[in-house]
């Protein structure tokens, strides 16, 4: 790369830029830094919105549709900010014959809103995972970073209603 | 750091535990964490704590212990373990170290489930502190590498995996050392080592186990890989979802490097080793080597055709030796004692031991590890306790999407990498799935497809659209809509996506629908013939969020002409 | 590359290895240099072998297997397009097996999304539709999908309709390996994969693409086409694409 192309500024005088400049220092500035940047990016700000997307681009030489491709390949980045509250209900094989389609129901039902879908209110949103490796505590759920162990479809309804009613 | 240093370290830490005239282990592993044993772990160092007892008492947190179901676990003594322990046990459980036993809380250990496992991969889960090295040197960490640079050419290491029969634990069971010597062999500087520890098989916790209670171990055996094929830079790939697993790898990394025994001119030699971490962000397919190396390359993680293979052309188009992270811990033990040790474990083709994760409809939930051969029955109803309830053991699931259920009567066969293959499944990470009657084998089947479905990276058609359309097939079964010509279809599609998938995930998508149909073919009839289910899992009501699966316009086969020319 | 006249002081002269391959296929002799793959050899001495994500003057990805066949010796079925010659090897590319293999792969492209050929701008000059009459598909018995599609017609003078795409990834690969702007690139994965112009906008806001239209040349169906076209009346030209390639690659 020997054309000179100016570097680009961050969106916004946000410091958790800082960050995210951080990793790409720490990583040369090269495009194969882009999934470990977009992990920054996502730590610090919570999801990865377009102009976060284009800065990462720009500034690891990335073309624009690749960092989109790549953002939208993985399943653990998201485009859209998650709600107040976060449900993962785990999906893996112990969870699933025991019980977890039920949870799933559950929650459906009850939120009126499907896997990697936020509540209107923005309070809830529910996300499922493709195994959690707490096996032994199947079916598992992760209500906001808290992992719980043989879930029911009551003692999730109560976890619920306990967000629900600290809203109100 | 030489062997003299290390040795130094070790005598100071054995001599620091001399002092110690109980230790209680708690275990600091995703499984009890998740049922508070931070909490236990707090409570037991406050009460030693509060009575003085801080010289001769010592809390400390370690690795997984294994029986994960019964949460939190705590050790008082090689002997003496307890379960389900909360916090406000902790004044019973100190009051008992100089006394009784405390009796509700015990956890039998002189049980199958301990008593028929044969430790290597998990000799220090449970035992040493997963965060400190020291811990680890003490039990005789880091001699197997400090050893081998002085004493041993690489191609002396090389031939001690050899000897020892080792073959790669993420499933496919590729000879390790056969691995190896491509990759010393290969043309290319530098070379790099991959550790895959994006353990995606869902039912499958091993790696992580292994990640959060013996994460030295790793790096050691990568250390020892990278002398023996001569590389200078790894990367341990590993899962986002394994927040605790980065956490401790980071630390040890730091632990590592600070000794000396990561970084340049490692024991004063001229081998140079650094390990960076790279974070998976959800996607199965990229254990698989060729999407794996794309993803540490920050790209997309879709597969490539191979040849070449990344033992010739990998990471950054040089050589590339890639492991799991069971086959990594098993190589320094190897180095230590000697590949002929090795290969005494085990079977005639498949040697050592393998670490399985039990789940499902099982007494005993967690991680065991057992010589091969070993055969399913003694895991499942010795080891495992049998089925919960006095219900009926159905099938064991292995292999995860790509493998396959097997009935009752597999259960006198030995467990080895050909057995389970000829059996129709796969040997492999290592998750173990036991169902009872009131599993639908079907609903297994279609649980597998939609996996595979979500999971098709979508690069070459047959799975891309094929797993779709088994999916979709499964899902009229299920519901108790389809027809014999959807049965024909679905035995096609088997066929189509086994032979021209471009990547092992669709080339073995097809397992689960293709061993369910060996075993269970009768409950595929009743679905279809009396619409009847007799685990009562399928019929209108659907399970999950199965939007995928709105019934659709029955078959007709519709000319060409209507759509095409 | 190490020239292959110097010999080092105490090791044994490497015999030069052969720079011609001979192999058979479909039952004949051929020879071939070594960097070239089964396709190379087939395209010049006009053996037909079925592939719809290849194309000259782009790199192969082996995505549309379609050009698999049955290498003697080997219990895989191997890409044409991707798998280079060797001495001695016997090379099938059809048979009962691979014809029905090829078949049900054109018939999951034709149930992926909505190929309605006879509203469609490429009817009669689409490699799909060709390759379906060619291979002798005379029905689809795969369901189909119907999923709802959309067709971006932002940009000035083209237009890319999502129902008629068979993801062979052409688009993206001439953008990037010929034009050199990289616009085009595929999102998300499995059946929702889906190609996409920068950040996923409106092609016709696109501060990347230069309008230069390779991409619809390259395009096999009618996904990719010129707007002003009626049903039928897109025709593709790619005459462009082996002189520019051959042009690329000498600057380098």
């Amino acid at each position: 790369m020997s054309a000179y192309v100016s570097k680009p500024q961050p969106p916004t005088q946000d410091k958790r830029w800082k960050l995210v400049d951080a990793t790409m220092r720490r990583l040369g500035h090269q495009s194969r830094g882009l999934i470990e940047t977009l992990h920054t990016v996502q730590e610090a700000f919570g999801y990865l919105d377009e102009s976060a997307l284009r800065y990462v681009a720009m500034s690891l030489r990335v073309p624009l549709s690749r960092a989109y491709g790549v953002a939208t390949f993985y399943h653990f980045f998201t485009l859209k900010p998650a709600g107040k509250h976060t449900c993962v209900v785990c999906l893996g094989t112990a969870c699933y014959i025991k019980g977890a389609p039920q949870l799933l129901d559950a929650m459906q039902k009850d939120l009126d809103i499907k896997p990697g879908e936020t509540t209107p209110d923005g309070n809830v949103s529910l996300l499922t995972a493709r195994c959690l490796g707490s096996c032994g505590l199947a079916p598992a759920v992760v209500y906001d970073n808290e992992v719980a162990g043989k879930v029911s479809p009551q003692s999730l309804r109560e976890h619920l209603s306990k967000w629900n009613h600290h809203e109100s | 750091m030489n062997l003299e240093e290390l040795e130094q370290i070790a005598v100071t830490e054995r001599e620091a535990r001399e002092k110690v005239r109980h230790e209680v282990r708690v275990c600091m592993a995703a499984g009890c964490l998740s049922c508070q044993s931070q909490g236990v772990k707090d409570a037991l160092t406050a009460e030693v704590k509060n009575r003085g007892l801080e010289e001769t008492h010592k809390v400390k947190g370690v690795g997984c212990m294994g029986l994960c179901s019964e949460g939190p676990l705590v050790a008082t003594s090689e002997k003496q373990m307890y379960k389900h322990v909360a916090s406000a046990d902790a004044a019973a459980l100190v009051n008992s170290l100089d006394g009784e036993p405390v009796k509700r809380l015990d956890c039998p250990t002189d049980v199958p489930f301990f008593q028929r496992q044969k430790k290597i991969v998990l000799e220090n889960s449970g035992v040493i502190d997963p965060e400190r090295i020291e811990d680890y040197i003490a039990e005789g960490g880091y001699r197997a590498i400090v050893n081998a640079l002085s004493d041993m050419m690489p191609q002396e290491v090389i031939s001690e995996i050899t000897t020892s029969g080792l073959r790669g634990r993420g499933g496919a069971g590729y000879p390790t050392g056969l691995k190896w010597s491509t990759v010393s062999r290969a043309d290319g500087n530098p070379k790099y080592v991959i550790c895959n520890a994006d353990e995606g098989d869902p039912g499958a916790f091993m790696d992580r186990s292994v990640l959060e209670s013996d994460p030295h171990r790793v790096l050691e055996g990568m250390l020892i890989a990278a002398y023996a094929v001569g590389a200078s830079e790894g990367f341990i790939y590993v899962r986002a979802e394994y927040p605790l697993a980065i956490k401790r790898l980071k630390t040890a990394i730091r632990q590592a490097e600070r000794l000396g025994l990561l970084g340049t001119n490692i024991c004063g030699t001229r081998f140079s080793f650094r390990i960076d971490l790279r974070l998976g962000a959800g996607a199965f397919v990229c254990g698989e080597e060729t999407a794996l190396i794309a993803s540490v390359e920050g790209k997309r993680g879709t597969p490539r055709p191979r040849p070449p293979y990344p033992a010739m052309s990998g990471l950054f188009g040089q050589p590339t030796l890639i492991n799991n992270v069971e086959t990594y811990a098993n190589v320094p033990p190897i180095i230590r004692n000697g590949g002929a040790w090795y290969a005494e474990i085990g079977t005639e083709k498949s040697k050592g031991t393998k670490v399985f994760a039990l789940a499902g409809r099982i007494e005993n939930t967690g991680l065991v590890e057992v010589p091969m051969g070993i055969t399913l029955r003694d895991i499942v109803y010795d080891i495992g306790g049998g089925i919960p309830e006095g219900r009926k053991f159905k099938a064991v699931q292995t292999g995860g999407p790509s493998g396959g259920c097997l009935p009752a009567d597999c259960l006198d066969m030995p467990v080895d990498y050909e057995s389970l293959a000829k059996a129709g499944s796969i040997m492999g990470s290592g998750g173990m799935i036991i169902m009872d009657e009131s599993s639908c084998m079907v609903d297994v089947a279609k649980y597998f497809m939609d996996f595979c479905m979500t999971e098709s990276c979508g690069k070459c058609v047959p799975c891309r659209v094929g797993t779709y359309q088994m999916h979709r097939i499964l899902s009229a079964i299920t519901n108790l809509t389809a027809t014999e010509p959807d049965l024909k279809m679905l035995e096609e599609l088997c066929d189509l996506l086994k032979n021209t998938s471009l990547c092992g995930l669709g080339q073995s998508a097809p397992n689960p629908v293709v061993s369910t149909l060996k075993s269970f073919a009768e409950e595929y009839r009743a679905h279809i013939h009396d619409k009847k289910c007799a685990a009562g899992v399928c019929g209108a009501h659907e399970n999950g969020g199965d939007e995928k699966s709105k019934p659709e316009e029955k078959n007709e086969a519709r000319e060409l002409s209507e759509v095409g020319a | 590359m190490s020239p292959t006249n110097v010999v080092k002081p105490g090791t044994k002269p490497v015999q030069p290895a052969s720079n011609v391959k001979t192999l058979q296929i479909d039952g004949k002799d051929f020879s071939a240099r070594p960097e070239e793959t089964i396709l190379d050899v087939a395209r010049q001495n006009k053996i037909f072998i079925p592939r719809l994500c290849e194309l000259e003057g782009l790199s192969d990805v082996g995505a549309c297997r379609l050009c698999l066949v049955e290498v003697k010796g080997s219990n895989k079925l191997l890409p044409a397009c991707v798998t280079r010659v060797y001495e001695g090897m016997e090379v099938t590319t059809n048979s009962p097996r691979l014809a029905a293999y090829r078949r049900m792969i054109i018939e999951l492209l034709f149930t992926e999304r909505n190929h309605i050929c006879s509203v469609c701008v490429s009817n009669g000059h689409c490699d799909l539709q060709w390759m379906a009459q060619k291979l002798g598909l005379t029905h689809v018995h795969f369901p189909y999908r119907y999923p709802k599609a959309n067709v971006d017609a932002s940009h000035e003078r083209f237009v890319i309709d999502h129902n008629r795409c068979i993801l062979c990834t052409r688009c993206v690969r001439v953008c990037d390996e010929i034009e050199g702007a990289h616009v085009w690139d595929v999102m998300g994965r499995g059946i929702d994969a889906k190609v996409v112009t920068d950040l996923n906008e409106a092609w016709g806001n696109s501060e990347t693409c230069t309008s230069c239209g390779k991409c619809v040349h390259v395009c096999p169906t009618g996904a990719l086409s010129e707007k002003g076209h009626a049903v039928a009346e897109m025709e593709k030209r790619r005459h462009f694409l082996p002189y520019l390639t051959m042009m690329r690659e000498s600057q380098e």
